[in-house]
C-alpha cells in the first residue's frame, strides 16, 4: 500500500468513564496515514485520555480501535507491544525517568530495542538531541532541566526509534516562540520526508495553522468538527469560532 | 454495589490479595519465560543485598548478645549454662535470623522499593515504560524479586553468623561459660535442616517483601501523599505478612526438619 494512503487508526464508538463521570462518550476518529491531525478541546476534555487508548494504555469500556486493521482493545500487554513499537508517544508532562540523565532517557529505546553499538548509540543521541535544540544537555538529570527543556528532551526519546506514527500531547505548550517554531518544523518535516503519521494535542493556533493537515476538536465526549484547515476556518461554528479566536479557556 | 460496602475490610482483603497474588504470578511467569535482565539484578542486588548489611549485621550482633545473656541468666540457675550455645543457635537458625532479618529488610527495602515504583507511577514514568513498549513488571519487578531472592538467604546466613559471634563472644568471655563446651554443645544439636530452614524461610520473606513491595509501588495514586501511604502499607503489610507466614512456615517446615535430637 501507498505510504500516504488510507488509514492508520480508525476508532469507532470509543467510550471511557472515570468515576462514574464521563470522558468520551463515542468518539470516531480516523487517522489517516502520513498526514498529520491535529486534535482540538477544552482543557480537560479528554484529549490526553484519548490519546492513551490508541496505545493501549488505557481499555476502553466500549468502542474499537484498529491499528492497521488490527483491533488493539482487547489485547494484553505483551500483545500491545509490536503496536507500541510501531507508535511513539510525548507525554504531556514528558516522563523522563528522572533516576537517569537526559543521555540515559534519550538511548534507553535504543538499548531496549536491542542496539549495542556504543558510537552509534552516541551518534543518534546527538542527533536526536540537534533536532529538539537540545544538544550539549547530555549529561544532565532531568530534575535541573526547565519543563520545556524536558518536553523536548521527552520528545528526543520518541523520535529516536523512528515509529511510524506519534501522538504528541500539547508539544509546544510552556516552549518560546522559537523553540516551539522549531518542534513545529521538526514535526512537518518528520511527516513529509518520513512519512509519519502524526497526531497532535494542541491549544496553540499558531501551530496548528503549521503543521496540520487535518483538524478535529474534541467536545463533550465527542468528535465536534473534522475536517481539512480550510474547512476549521470557514466554519461558521461558534464553538469552532472561539477556538480559532483563542476565547477557548472562556468555556469552562 | 451493596454487597461490597457492607464488608469494606474483607472486600478490601479479598482485592489486595487478588492484585499481589496476580502480580506474584506474572513475575513468575516472566522470570519462568527467561526475561530476567541480569544486569538490572545486579544492580538490585548491590542496592539490597549489599546496602542492607549494616542493618542486617547490627541487628545480628546485639540480638545474639542480649538473647545469649538472658537465656544464661535462666539456666545459669539450673546450673545448665552449657546448655546456652545449642538454644541460642537453634532458636537463630529456625527462628530469629529469617524473621529479624526479614522485618529489616522490610523496612529497608520493601519502604524503597514501594516508594520508587511509586513514585515513577505518578509520574506518568511506568506509562512511558509500557508506551515505549517495555513491560514494567519485566523492567521493575522481575529484577527486584530475583535480586530479592539472591539477597535475603545471604542476608540471613549473614545475621545469623554475626549473632552467634556475638553470642560466643557474650557467653565465653563476659559470662565465664566453658567455650570448649558452649561450642560442642552448640555444634551437635544445630543441624544442617536448620540451616535449610533459615535459609527457605529468608527465601519465601524475599518474595513476600518483593511482590508486597512492587505492588503497593504499582498501585499508588494521589501523588505525594499516595506515594507516602503506600510506603507506609509496604512495609506494615509486608512486615505483618512475614510473622504471620513464619508460624505457617514453621509449622509447615517441621514436619519436613523436625526439631531437637542431638547429634554426637
Ligand atoms: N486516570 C484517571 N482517573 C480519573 N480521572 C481521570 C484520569 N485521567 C483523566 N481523568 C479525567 O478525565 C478528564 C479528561 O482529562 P484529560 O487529561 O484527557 O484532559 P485534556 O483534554 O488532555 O486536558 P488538557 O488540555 O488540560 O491536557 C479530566 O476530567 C480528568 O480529571
Ligand atoms: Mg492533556
Amino acid at each position: 500500500m501507498n505510504p500516504s494512503e488510507g488509514n492508520l487508526i480508525e476508532v469507532r464508538g470509543l467510550r471511557q468513564t472515570f468515576g462514574g463521570q464521563e470522558i468520551l462518550r463515542g468518539v470516531d476518529l480516523d487517522i489517516p496515514r502520513g498526514k498529520t491531525l491535529v486534535l482540538l478541546g477544552q482543557s480537560g476534555g479528554g484529549k490526553s485520555v484519548f490519546l492513551r487508548h490508541l496505545i493501549g494504555l488505557l481499555k476502553p469500556i466500549a468502542g474499537s480501535i484498529r491499528v492497521e486493521g488490527e483491533e488493539i482493545a482487547g489485547l494484553d500487554e505483551r500483545e500491545l507491544e509490536p503496536v507500541r513499537r510501531k507508535i511513539g508517544m510525548l507525554f504531556q508532562d514528558g516522563a523522563l525517568f528522572d533516576s537517569m540523565t537526559v543521555f540515559e532517557n534519550v538511548s534507553f529505546p535504543l538499548r531496549e530495542r536491542g542496539l549495542r553499538d556504543e558510537k552509534e548509540i552516541c551518534r543518534k543521541v546527538r542527533e536526536a538531541l540537534e533536532l529538539v535544540a537540545l544538544s550539549g544537555q547530555e549529561s544532565k538529570m532531568p530534575a535541573n532541566l526547565s519543563g520545556g527543556m524536558r518536553k523536548r528532551a521527552a520528545l528526543a526519546r520518541v523520535i529516536i526509534s523512528e515509529p511510524s506514527c506519534i501522538l504528541y500531547d500539547e508539544p509546544t505548550a510552556g516552549l518560546d516562540p522559537i523553540v516551539s517554531d522549531t518542534i513545529n518544523r521538526l514535526i512537518r518535516r518528520l511527516q513529509s520526508h518520513l512519512h509519519v503519521t502524526s497526531i497532535v494535542v494542541t491549544h496553540d493556533m499558531i501551530s496548528t495553522n503549521h503543521i496540520a493537515d487535518r483538524v478535529a476538536l474534541l467536545r463533550s465526549g465527542r468528535i465536534h468538527f473534522e475536517g481539512s484547515l480550510g474547512e476549521l476556518h470557514g466554519s461558521p461554528d461558534p464553538v469552532i469560532r472561539d477556538f480559532i479566536e483563542g476565547r477557548s479557556h472562556e468555556i469552562d | 454495589m451493596k454487597f461490597p460496602y457492607s464488608f469494606p475490610l474483607t472486600r478490601a482483603f479479598s482485592l489486595y490479595m487478588g492484585q499481589a497474588s496476580l502480580l506474584a504470578w506474572e513475575a513468575f511467569t516472566s522470570i519462568l519465560a527467561g526475561r530476567i535482565r541480569w544486569r538490572l539484578v545486579l544492580r538490585q542486588v548491590v542496592e539490597i543485598g549489599f546496602g542492607s548489611q549494616a542493618v542486617v549485621i547490627v541487628t545480628g550482633i546485639f540480638t545474639g548478645a542480649v538473647f545469649t545473656a538472658q537465656i544464661f541468666f535462666q539456666f545459669n540457675a539450673l546450673n545448665m549454662s552449657t546448655a546456652v550455645g545449642p538454644v541460642v543457635s537453634v532458636a537463630l537458625f529456625r527462628e530469629l535470623g529469617p524473621v529479624l532479618t526479614g522485618l529489616m529488610v522490610a523496612g529497608r527495602v520493601g519502604a524503597a522499593m514501594s516508594a520508587e515504583i511509586g513514585t515513577m507511577k505518578v509520574t506518568e514514568q511506568i506509562d512511558a515504560l509500557r508506551a515505549l513498549a517495555v513491560n514494567p513488571i519485566d523492567y521493575l519487578v522481575v529484577p527486584r524479586a530475583v535480586a530479592m531472592m539472591i539477597s535475603m538467604p545471604l542476608l540471613v546466613g549473614e545475621c545469623i553468623f554475626f549473632a552467634l559471634s556475638a553470642s560466643y563472644f557474650v557467653a565465653t568471655r563476659i559470662l565465664n561459660v566453658n567455650s570448649v563446651f558452649f561450642l560442642h554443645h552448640m555444634e551437635s544439636y544445630t543441624h544442617g535442616k536448620d540451616m535449610v530452614m533459615a535459609l527457605t524461610k529468608g527465601f519465601v520473606f524475599a518474595v513476600i517483601v518483593a511482590i508486597v513491595g512492587c505492588q503497593q509501588g504499582l498501585s499508588t495514586r494521589n501523588g505525594a501523599v499516595g506515594v507516602g501511604r503506600s510506603t507506609t502499607d509496604a512495609v506494615v503489610i509486608s512486615s505483618l505478612t512475614i510473622l504471620m507466614v513464619n508460624f505457617f512456615l514453621t509449622m509447615a517446615l517441621n514436619i519436613v526438619f523436625p526439631a531437637g535430637q542431638a547429634r554426637y
